[in-house]
């Protein structure tokens, strides 16, 4: 999480010990403390933490948000590994992920191997503002965007005519074949510019020295990659890696506006099925248990990804 | 040195993707600028600029009253959680107590949390208590979700102040109260933009939780107009183009002034999305 601060060197590190050291020393409670953090712990614990407890209660239950609850133990639960729509969400999220981290961390990965001293040029600032550009972009406005290109005659299809491949033009979104790749190809979009600029800033924080002496050794661009660049990278790889398949897990926004989960079910997701079956379809029980799953997935993903996170004293 | 050749290259890559990024965006924008009557999905390039798109999106999609909400929502949201963050992150930072470290580490569960886990409960739970429908329903839990990532920046913060400075002005006889406010608080005042601009923006485009909450027209954020308006106009691309630049505007002029702020705090370790 903190990767990109730098890291503690043991310089700062001495001076940051005295901190706590004092009232250690004393033994004393500083009681204050309690109140202080009071106020945003009860906003939080009211507004978010215990919301999150209800949710698992209400999973094991048979609920339509009106009438009286009835038991349903894990029934729930068994409902989504049974369930061919609801496994076909889950499905989709994982095929998202590859447009969401996959395809943008590898193509930034490779855009920045041949730029490993972008970070020096002049304007790179600008050029790193203008690819950022997506990430602050609202996801409803992206999506009526994105839309407009698809549309049976955007200009994809457009584009695609007058280069003379009629015969591919097709509605992007409203084609079972192609909707769940058209909304993940928007992912890509999104994501690529993250990913460049934090590879950009990592590749500027790898000593240039190390460069310089795989030069002298005689290391190709690819050995020079390999041996240099993304090692230096772990860091950012791991941010890059958690920022972007929680996105591709968490996509609600961008296929509630561009598909609404269609044509049929072929976008439809696991965030978009607690949606539509806690306000849409009466099914509020069975849409906590989907909203349980993907919960505990994105901190399992979250967990094992920081796992490949390079230990704070490390090499 | 850089020779000539490898900086053609990254200018080059640079330049590419750059205009990746850009070509949808400046689709919206000139098809914004497109009369009506010349609308189409497809990459316009308007005969004559046409202001009328956005007078007419603003009018027929009441977006006055969206953006009004969205104003309140947002400024309230970054006000809260800024006061109750920097609260807590002194809290965190500089007092010792049993259970310090524990109730951080429940702070930092909301930032791995996704809206869509705690919204069911949350909703049954406003409706419950009366508060659907109102803008506390969207404030409440932004502010809650906002505070996970505050705590958490204003702890770092706080951290890294080196600790001479509280120890010097504790021998003056400064109370903790007013060594936050007086010294801590100024002295961040950069760590402190970057946090509102953060949750200004994720509160700005938040979707899901006035999705769930408000069904009150006049309520609606920006973006949840937007969607509706969407739904509403499917094929009127210039005017959605307009609309959807009304809605996009303020995050992105602020980003235009504040990008370096931005770019650090959500590459600094915003897991939130």
């Amino acid at each position: 999480m903190a990767v990109t601060a730098p890291r503690p060197t043991a310089r700062n590190r001495r001076a940051d010990a005295p901190s706590g050291r004092p009232a250690r020393r004393r033994g004393r409670i500083q009681w204050k403390g309690y109140l202080y953090a009071l106020p945003a712990l009860a906003v939080l614990t009211a507004f978010l933490l215990v919301p999150l407890g209800q949710l698992v209660q209400i999973s094991l239950y048979h609920w339509d948000g009106v009438s009286a609850s009835t038991w349903a133990g894990l029934a729930n639960y068994t409902e989504i590994a049974r369930n061919p729509q609801l496994r076909a969400g889950f499905l989709h999220s994982f095929v998202l992920i590859l447009f969401f981290a996959v395809f943008p961390i590898v193509l930034a990965l490779l855009l920045a191997a041949v730029t490993t001293r972008a970070s020096r040029l002049r304007g790179v600032s600008f050029f790193r503002a203008l690819i950022f550009l997506p990430q602050v972009v609202a996801m409803v406005v992206t999506a009526t965007a994105w839309t407009a290109i698809y549309a049976p005659d955007g200009i994809l299809n457009t584009a695609l005519r007058t280069i003379g491949l009629k015969a591919v033009t097709r509605p992007w979104l409203g084609d079972f074949s192609t909707a769940l790749p058209a909304v993940g190809l928007i992912g890509t979009w999104l994501e690529i510019g993250l990913c460049l600029v934090l590879f950009t800033a990592g590749i500027g924080q790898i000593p240039a020295e190390l460069y310089e002496a795989a030069r002298i050794d005689g290391a190709g661009v690819v050995r020079e990659f390999f041996a240099v660049t993304l090692p230096g990278l772990r860091g950012q790889i791991t941010v890059a890696l958690t920022l972007t398949v929680i996105a591709a897990l968490r996509t609600f926004d961008l296929v509630y506006v561009a598909t609404h989960g269609g044509p049929g079910n072929a976008t439809s997701l696991p965030a978009f099925e607690v949606y539509n079956r806690a306000f849409g379809t009466g099914q509020v029980g069975s849409a906590c248990a989907i909203a349980v799953v993907l919960t505990v997935l994105i901190l399992i993903v979250t967990i094992l990804i920081t796992k490949l996170q390079p230990k704070e004293d490390g090499t | 040195m850089i020779s000539g050749r490898e900086r053609l290259l990254n200018y080059a890559v640079l330049t590419v993707f750059a205009v990746l990024a850009m070509v949808p965006l400046l689709g919206v924008v000139t098809s914004a600028l497109t009369p009506a009557a010349q609308s189409s999905p497809s990459f316009t390039w308007p005969k004559s600029l046409d202001w009328g798109n956005f007078a007419t999106a603003w009018n027929e999609g009441h977006f006055a009253a969206y953006l009004r909400s969205s104003v309140l929502v947002a400024v309230v949201v970054v006000l809260m959680t800024g006061v109750l963050a920097i609260l807590a992150g002194f809290s965190f930072a500089h007092f010792t107590y049993p259970g310090r470290q524990l109730l951080f580490y429940v702070t930092l569960v909301g930032l791995m949390v996704p809206p869509e886990a705690f919204v069911i409960p949350l909703y049954f739970n406003l409706r419950g208590a009366g508060l659907t429908d109102s803008y506390w329903a969207l404030i409440l839990p932004q502010t809650a979700q906002s505070l996970a990532f505050g705590v958490f920046w204003m702890r770092n913060f706080f951290r890294s102040v080196p600790v001479s400075i509280l120890e010097a002005a504790r021998l003056d006889g400064a109370s903790d109260w007013r060594i936050l406010w007086r010294i801590l608080v100024p002295v961040g005042r950069p760590a402190l933009l970057t946090m509102a601009m953060l949750v200004f923006m994720w509160t700005w485009n938040e979707f899901l939780l006035p999705l769930v909450m408000i069904t009150d027209e006049n309520k609606r954020t920006a973006p949840l107009g937007l969607a509706f308006f969407q739904s509403e106009h499917t094929t009127q691309y210039s005017l959605l183009a307009a609309a959807s630049i009304i809605v996009a505007l303020p995050v992105v002029a602020l980003y235009v002034f504040l990008q370096r702020h931005f770019i650090a705090g959500m590459l600094s370790g915003a897991v939130k999305g």
